[in-house]
C-alpha cells in the first residue's frame, strides 16, 4: 500500500535558559494506509514532540522545528501556512491526547465541542452537526448519547472522556488519527475497553493510527509497526512480531528484559538497565545509548550510528551486532 | 519466607470512612466516602504482600490507615504485639521507627530545602540515636546501600532524577531499622527501565535485612514479580487474596479475572491468543457503594443475591481467600 505520510529528518530544539535542548534529532518514518504504527519511549525521548512537530502544534518560541520535512498527499506539512495546517488538523490528522480531564473546555457542553470540527471544516450547519455528534458518541459506547450532549465535561468519568475525546477526533473522518498516550492516565480495565474500541472503529471507518505509549504491553496488541526512541532519536523499528522476537537494539533487548510480565515465571530477577538518559542539552556526538550499553565498542564512542536497514522491515541504529557482540560489517 | 507462619501484621475488619460536610459555621454530615469498608488480613514476617486495585480503590488508604496516618474509623492493627488503633499519638510516634513508608511521588516526598543527609539523618535526630560523626557515618552507610554515592549527602533533591529521589526515600525509611516498609506505589512515577532498578534494590534489601513490605501497586504485572501473597482490593474491600501463584494461574474472583485478562503482555504471539474479558461500565462511587456485593454492578456473572447478601470473605481452599456468592 501506497505510504499516506513520509516523515524525513525531523529536527526540534527548544530554546531554554539553560541552553537549547535538542528533542528531536532526525526523526524518519513512513505510515502507510490503514497501518498502526506505535512509537515506543520513554519520558523525555521525544515521542510527543515529534508528532507535535509534524502537525505544527509545537509553541514557537520556545520551539522550533529546525530541519526535515513530513509529507502527507503530496504537501509538505511543515511548509503549510497556518489557515491550511489547521485544516488537516481538524478533518484528516487528528490527535487525541493523554489527559482526559484538561483535554475539554469545561464552560462548553460536549456536544458542542464533539460538533464544532464539523461545522468549522465541513460547514455542517449546527443542527446535523449534532445529530452526527450523537451518532458519534453512540459509536464509541456513550450509553443514551442524544441527552449527554448538553452535558458538561466534569459530568464524565475519566474512562468516558477519552471516549468522547475520541468521538471529536473521529467525527470528520480523519485518515489519520494520532493517539498521544491515549490510556496512560486510565485504569487497567478502562485502558483495556478503550484499545478494544480503537481497534473496532480501526476496522470499520479503516484509518491509519500513530500510538504513542511508554507501554510495550500496549503496542504489543496493538501495532502493526513499532519504533523506539531513545534521546530524541528512533533508534529501532520493526513489524511488531519482528521486533518482539528479535529485539536488536541493546536498549531494546534492555527494556523487554526489564518488564515483568503477568503471564511470566516466578522468582527471576529483572534486567534493569544502569544509569540514566542523556539531558540532550548537546546534540550527541557518538551513539547516545553508549554510556548505559553493554555492548558498546570503541567506534560507539566516535560516531553516531544512523538507523540502517538489517533486513526487510526491520531498521536499527547500531554498530554492535548484539549475538556475536561484535561489530556489524 | 523463612518463618512461615510469624504474623508480623494482623489487620481485623479494618473501617475508614471520611466525613462529608455541608454548612459553613455549623458544619453537617451529611454523607462518607467508604474508603476501606472492613477488610482483614495478616502480614508474615519477611514476606511482601501485594495490595492492588484500580485507582480510587482504597488501597492507599489502607496503607495510611494502617500506619495511624488517618485514625481508622473502626477495627484493629496489630504490629508486633500492640493494637495501633488503640495508641496514643506520642506512643504511636514509638511504633512508627519500627514502620516506615515510602511514597509514591519521589518529587513531592522530599523537602527541597534540606540537603540529602538532613532528610536521611532527620529520623536519627528526632528519636535522638545519634549526632554527630555517628550520624554523619550513619548516613553515608545507608546511601551507599540503596546504591548511591556517600558524597551526595550535601546536595539538594533537585538535583537528582526521579528513580535516585526514590532511592533517597528509601533511605530514610531505612534509617530507624524497621521491620515493616509499606511501600505505597514507589514506582507508578518512574520511568520503566528505572523501574527495574528500584525494584531490584527493594528487593535485595529485603534478603539483606529481613525486611516485611506492604506493596501496594496498581501495576498487577510488577506485583506478581515482587510479591509473595496478593490481595485484590474494589471499592473498599479485599475480594480475593491468596499466594501468587494461585491468583495469577488460578484466580476465582470475577473482578480478579477480568483485572489480569485486561493486563497487555509485551508479546505479541501471547496477545493474539488472548480472551479479554472486557468489563463494562466505570467504578461506582464510593460515597453510595452498590448494596450486597460491591462488584455486582460490573459483574459478568451477577445473580439476584449479590444485590441483596455482601458475601462472606471465606477461605476456599488452604491460604486463598475469595468474597463471591459464587465461588
Amino acid at each position: 500500500m501506497a505510504d499516506l505520510l513520509n516523515v524525513e529528518g525531523l529536527e526540534t530544539q527548544f530554546k531554554t535558559r539553560d541552553g537549547i535542548v535538542h528533542a528531536v534529532n532526525g526523526v524518519s518514518f513512513h505510515l502507510k494506509e490503514g497501518e498502526t504504527l506505535g512509537i515506543v519511549g520513554e519520558s523525555g525521548c521525544g515521542k510527543s514532540v515529534t508528532v507535535m512537530s509534524m502537525l505544527s502544534l509545537i509553541p514557537q518560541p520556545p520551539g522550533e522545528v529546525v530541519a526535515g520535512e513530513a509529507v502527507y498527499q503530496g504537501k509538505d506539512l511543515l511548509k503549510m501556512p497556518n489557515e491550511e495546517i489547521r485544516h488537516v488538523r481538524g478533518s484528516q490528522i487528528s490527535m487525541v491526547f493523554q489527559d482526559p480531564m484538561t483535554s475539554f473546555n469545561p464552560v462548553l457542553t460536549i456536544g458542542r465541542q464533539v460538533a464544532e470540527p464539523l461545522e468549522i471544516h465541513n460547514g455542517v450547519p449546527r443542527k446535523q452537526a449534532y445529530e452526527r455528534a450523537a451518532e458519534m458518541l453512540d459509536m464509541v459506547g456513550i450509553p443514551s448519547a442524544k441527552d449527554r450532549l448538553y452535558d458538561y465535561p466534569h459530568q464524565f468519568s475519566g474512562g468516558m472522556r477519552q471516549r468522547v475525546m475520541i468521538a471529536m477526533s473521529l467525527i470528520c473522518t480523519p485518515q489519520v488519527l494520532i493517539a498521544d498516550e491515549p490510556t496512560t492516565a486510565l485504569d487497567v480495565t478502562i485502558q483495556a475497553q478503550i484499545i478494544e474500541l480503537v481497534k473496532r472503529l480501526r476496522d470499520e471507518l479503516g484509518m491509519a493510527i500513530i500510538w504513542i505509549t511508554h507501554d510495550l504491553g500496549v503496542v504489543a496488541g496493538l501495532a502493526d509497526r513499532v519504533a523506539v526512541m531513545y534521546a530524541g532519536y528512533i533508534i529501532e523499528e520493526a513489524q511488531v512480531k519482528e521486533l518482539y522476537a528479535k529485539p536488536t537494539h541493546p536498549y531494546t533487548i534492555g527494556l523487554l528484559a526489564s518488564l515483568p510480565r503477568v503471564d511470566g515465571k516466578h522468582g527471576d530477577r529483572l534486567a534493569s538497565i544502569d544509569g540514566l538518559p542523556p539531558t540532550l542539552m548537546e546534540k550527541p556526538r557518538f551513539c547516545p545509548f553508549a554510556p548505559r550499553c553493554e555492548f558498546a565498542l570503541d567506534h560507539c564512542w566516535q560516531e553516531n550510528p544512523m538507523l540502517e536497514s538489517i533486513s526487510a522491515d526491520h531498521r536499527v541504529a547500531c554498530w554492535v551486532d548484539p549475538e556475536t557482540g561484535r561489530e556489524r560489517k | 519466607m523463612s518463618s512461615e507462619n510469624e504474623v508480623l501484621l494482623r489487620v481485623d475488619n479494618l473501617v475508614k470512612h471520611f466525613p462529608i460536610t455541608q454548612g459553613i459555621i455549623i458544619q453537617r454530615q451529611t454523607g462518607a466516602v467508604h474508603a476501606v469498608d472492613g477488610i482483614s488480613f495478616d502480614i508474615y514476617k519477611g514476606e511482601t504482600l501485594g495490595l492492588v486495585g484500580e485507582s480510587g480503590c482504597g488501597k492507599s488508604t489502607t496503607g495510611r490507615t494502617i500506619l495511624q496516618l488517618y485514625r481508622p474509623t473502626a477495627g484493629s492493627v496489630h504490629f508486633e504485639g500492640r493494637d495501633l488503633a488503640k495508641l496514643s499519638n506520642e506512643e504511636m510516634r514509638q511504633v512508627r521507627r519500627r514502620a516506615q513508608m515510602i511514597f509514591q511521588d519521589p518529587y513531592a516526598s522530599l523537602n527541597p530545602r534540606m540537603t540529602v543527609g538532613e532528610i536521611i539523618g532527620e529520623p536519627l535526630q528526632i528519636y535522638r540515636i545519634m549526632k554527630g560523626q555517628e550520624l554523619r557515618d550513619r548516613v553515608a552507610s545507608l546511601l551507599e546501600l540503596v546504591g548511591l554515592n556517600p558524597a551526595y549527602s550535601n546536595r539538594y533533591p533537585h538535583e537528582f532524577s526521579g528513580g535516585q529521589r526514590q532511592r533517597i526515600g528509601v533511605a530514610r525509611a531505612l534509617a530507624l531499622n524497621p521491620s515493616l516498609i509499606v511501600c505505597d506505589e514507589p514506582i507508578s512515577a518512574l520511568d520503566v527501565s528505572i523501574q527495574a532498578q528500584v525494584v531490584n534494590l527493594l528487593e535485595d534489601l529485603q534478603k539483606e535485612l529481613g525486611l516485611t513490605y506492604l506493596f501496594i501497586a496498581h501495576d498487577l504485572s510488577m506485583v506478581r514479580h515482587i510479591s509473595d501473597r496478593v490481595a485484590v482490593m474494589y471499592l473498599g474491600v479485599i475480594v480475593e487474596l491468596t499466594t501468587r501463584e494461585e491468583l495469577y494461574n488460578n484466580p476465582l474472583h470475577p473482578y480478579t479475572q477480568a483485572l489480569l485478562s485486561a493486563v497487555p503482555i509485551p508479546d505479541p504471539f501471547a496477545e493474539e491468543k488472548r480472551q479479554r474479558i472486557i468489563l463494562e461500565g466505570d467504578v461506582p462511587s464510593p460515597v453510595n457503594p452498590p448494596s450486597g456485593c460491591r462488584f455486582r454492578t460490573r459483574c459478568p456473572l451477577a445473580i439476584e443475591i449479590c444485590a441483596k447478601e455482601r458475601p462472606e470473605f471465606r477461605e476456599v481452599k488452604p491460604g486463598h481467600f475469595v468474597a463471591c456468592h459464587l465461588v
